[in-house]
């Protein structure tokens, strides 16, 4: 009997390392043979490090780098600006509205971003009439592409701490909306916003259907543009954006973890 | 500390086609407890929620100490509220919880007065520990204390018992009492359970659909029920089959005193309570013992008398003599009894 036990589980840890080969060499062989095509020229790395070498040679790619940089940072502020306050207000005053508050933030989601840019082209006329042609107007429509994906992140959040009565509990001791919000409900959803951002900026970063067919900049219609001229610094800046919303990702997880509750198994005394 | 006098007037409240108020008059002494007991769907929540300013009414006034707050915010208020869910900030210890509503009204020395506050409540060791490392008892008790150290001029309790063990509720309720006494702060107490709200209240008021039953102290409300609603929500109650004659009502061969006279027809119902039956042994009675559960110091006995069932309070230490199937004779105390 135990004999068989240990033959399965033998077999088990087998197969689970041969899932885990076969995957790990479909996602880093591509990596490495961008890794293999960007050493090609000896210059392309030296020179991605070197920002004002950078960007004399190839101002495009820099202005690009830039915008995605302002785009995402300002996305991810306009996005909890806009969703943290109205998913408290939901969940607190409108329960009635959370579906359809829920739909709605998830409608992104399921419109082609080709179809999205359709509806959007009217609307930029106005945005370019008022504010100009400049990249960082994507921002609008970025916040609502980013919708689906944030607001899931902060609606878990809120379902994991009881805000009616935290609010009401900070209310009755004389706490005003804003402090309830800025003292009470956000340190409980910390992880949760920091998700959102996380996603919102590693989302924005890799963007490029909306930016295109809007005649916008930022780092992927750089790097399309790029890699016509330049094929190497293309695959290396590609790379570098990767790598970068792997870090991002990969902090996310992290900070998740380390911001999770302690074990409420740590001191259970008797009352006193 | 002294306490303020509340004055709920004419409240009415509705959701939907429910009346969750339905013109609620009430008024509180400074430094009084009182207790709504009611089922559930009765108002009294919506009654001390109304009175915190969380939820608002459709008509009427909340007057404290003498002023009108209706309009006010529940912000503005300056009430201390304990919550039935546990409502400690996760993020904070137990400390900075009970200092949190001290550093909103910019108070010095709000740690002293928060540690004073933890103290009191029997926690000034666990001033560190965060909400996810105290039980539902010491969540409660810190809950209380954070309601308290803001020095409110009410006292709000809505069911804070009711998410824990037997015994933790009946440690804390009477602690709730002590502390209440002490600070002296006129407080509201809303409760579903009906042992809580006799054992730390000055007065209890029992409601109904949105109204104050009956508003008395707690011996009145067990032994003189205005109604017949009071008289079954208040204590377990025998339904027994009787006849009215003038201001009494013959039940199983004896005339029991009405609390109020009948105006039904001479056929009505007595609600009698259990400890007014007395169970005897005898060989001769035709009432036969059902069964017999001991419950402590006193157990309960439910015999048969013909085709009704009573059920009756005994010492726990004569339950031998009543086997069941055993003949005893059923009497019933002269105590007033209401009409169902």
């Amino acid at each position: 009997m135990a004999g068989v036990i240990a033959r399965r589980a033998r077999k088990q840890r087998a197969l689970r390392w041969a899932v885990l080969i076969v995957l790990g060499v479909f996602f880093l062989l591509p990596l490495a043979a961008m890794v293999e095509f960007s050493t090609r020229d000896p210059g392309t790395w030296p020179l991605l490090a070197d920002w004002p070498k950078l960007s004399a040679t190839y101002p495009d790619l820099a202005d690009g780098i830039v915008a995605s940089l302002l785009q995402a940072a300002l996305t991810a502020l306009l996005m909890l600006l806009l969703l943290v306050p109205t998913a408290v207000w939901v969940r607190l005053r409108l329960p009635r509205l959370r579906r359809f508050v829920e739909f709605l933030c998830l409608l992104p989601l399921t419109i082609p971003a080709i179809v999205l840019v359709v509806g959007l082209a009217p609307v930029y006329a106005w945005v370019t009439y008022f504010l100009g042609g400049s990249s960082v107007t994507l921002v609008f429509a970025y916040t609502v592409l980013v919708l689906p994906y944030a607001y899931r992140a902060i609606d878990a959040g809120l379902s994991a701490i009881d805000v009616r009565t935290l609010a009401e509990a900070a209310r009755s001791m004389g706490a005003g909306w804003a402090t309830v919000m800025g003292r009470v409900v956000l340190p409980n959803i910390r992880s949760a916003v920091l998700s959102a951002a996380f996603l919102t900026v590693a989302l924005v970063l890799g963007e490029y259907t909306i930016a295109s067919l809007l005649n916008r900049t930022n780092l992927q219609v750089a790097i399309a543009f790029l890699g016509k001229s330049s094929a190497t610094m293309s695959v290396a800046v590609s790379l570098t954006a990767l790598v970068l919303a792997f870090v991002l990702l990969l902090l996310l997880s992290l900070f998740g973890r380390a911001s999770s509750p302690a074990s409420p198994t740590a001191s259970k005394e008797p009352a006193a | 500390m002294t306490g303020v006098a509340v004055h709920l007037k004419g409240l009415r409240r509705t959701f939907g086609s429910v009346h969750a108020l339905d013109n609620l008059d009430l008024a509180i002494a400074p430094g009084e407890l009182i207790a709504l007991l009611g089922p559930s769907g009765c108002g009294k929540t919506t009654a001390l929620r109304v009175l915190a300013g969380l939820e608002d009414a459709d008509s009427g006034q909340v007057l404290v100490d003498g002023r009108d707050i209706t309009p006010l915010p529940a912000s503005k208020r300056d009430m201390g509220m304990v919550f039935q869910a546990y409502s400690l900030f996760p993020h904070l210890n137990a400390l900075d919880n009970v200092k949190f509503g001290l550093s909103l009204r910019g108070r010095s020395r709000s740690a002293t007065r928060a540690q004073d506050m933890l103290d009191l409540v029997g926690l000034g060791g666990f001033a560190a520990r965060f909400p996810h490392q105290l039980s539902g008892g010491q969540q409660q008790r810190v809950a209380l204390a954070r309601a308290l150290a803001i020095e409110p001029r009410v006292l709000l309790l809505d069911e804070p018992l009711s998410a824990l063990d037997a015994k933790v509720r009946v440690q804390l309720r009477d602690e709730i009492r002590r502390i209440q006494t002490e600070v002296g702060t006129t407080t509201l107490f809303v409760t579903h359970d009906q042992e809580e709200a006799l054992a730390v209240a000055d007065r209890v008021g029992v409601m109904r659909a949105g109204r104050l039953e009956q508003l008395a102290a707690p011996a009145e409300i067990y032994q003189s029920p205005a109604s017949a609603f009071v008289a079954e929500f208040v204590g377990l109650s025998n339904r027994l089959p009787g006849t009215v004659a003038g201001d009494e009502i013959e039940v199983l061969g004896h005339r029991l005193p009405l609390i109020t006279p009948a105006s039904s027809p001479p056929s009505a119902t007595a609600l009698v309570r259990p400890e007014s039956v007395l169970v005897e042994p005898d060989p001769d009675g035709e009432a036969r013992v059902l069964t017999t559960s001991f419950l402590g110091p006193i157990s309960k006995v439910t015999v048969t008398v013909g085709e009704v069932v009573v059920v009756a309070q005994v010492a726990s230490d004569r339950l031998a003599s009543l086997p069941a199937g055993a003949p005893v004779r059923v009497t019933l105390a002269p105590s007033p009894v209401a009409l169902a």
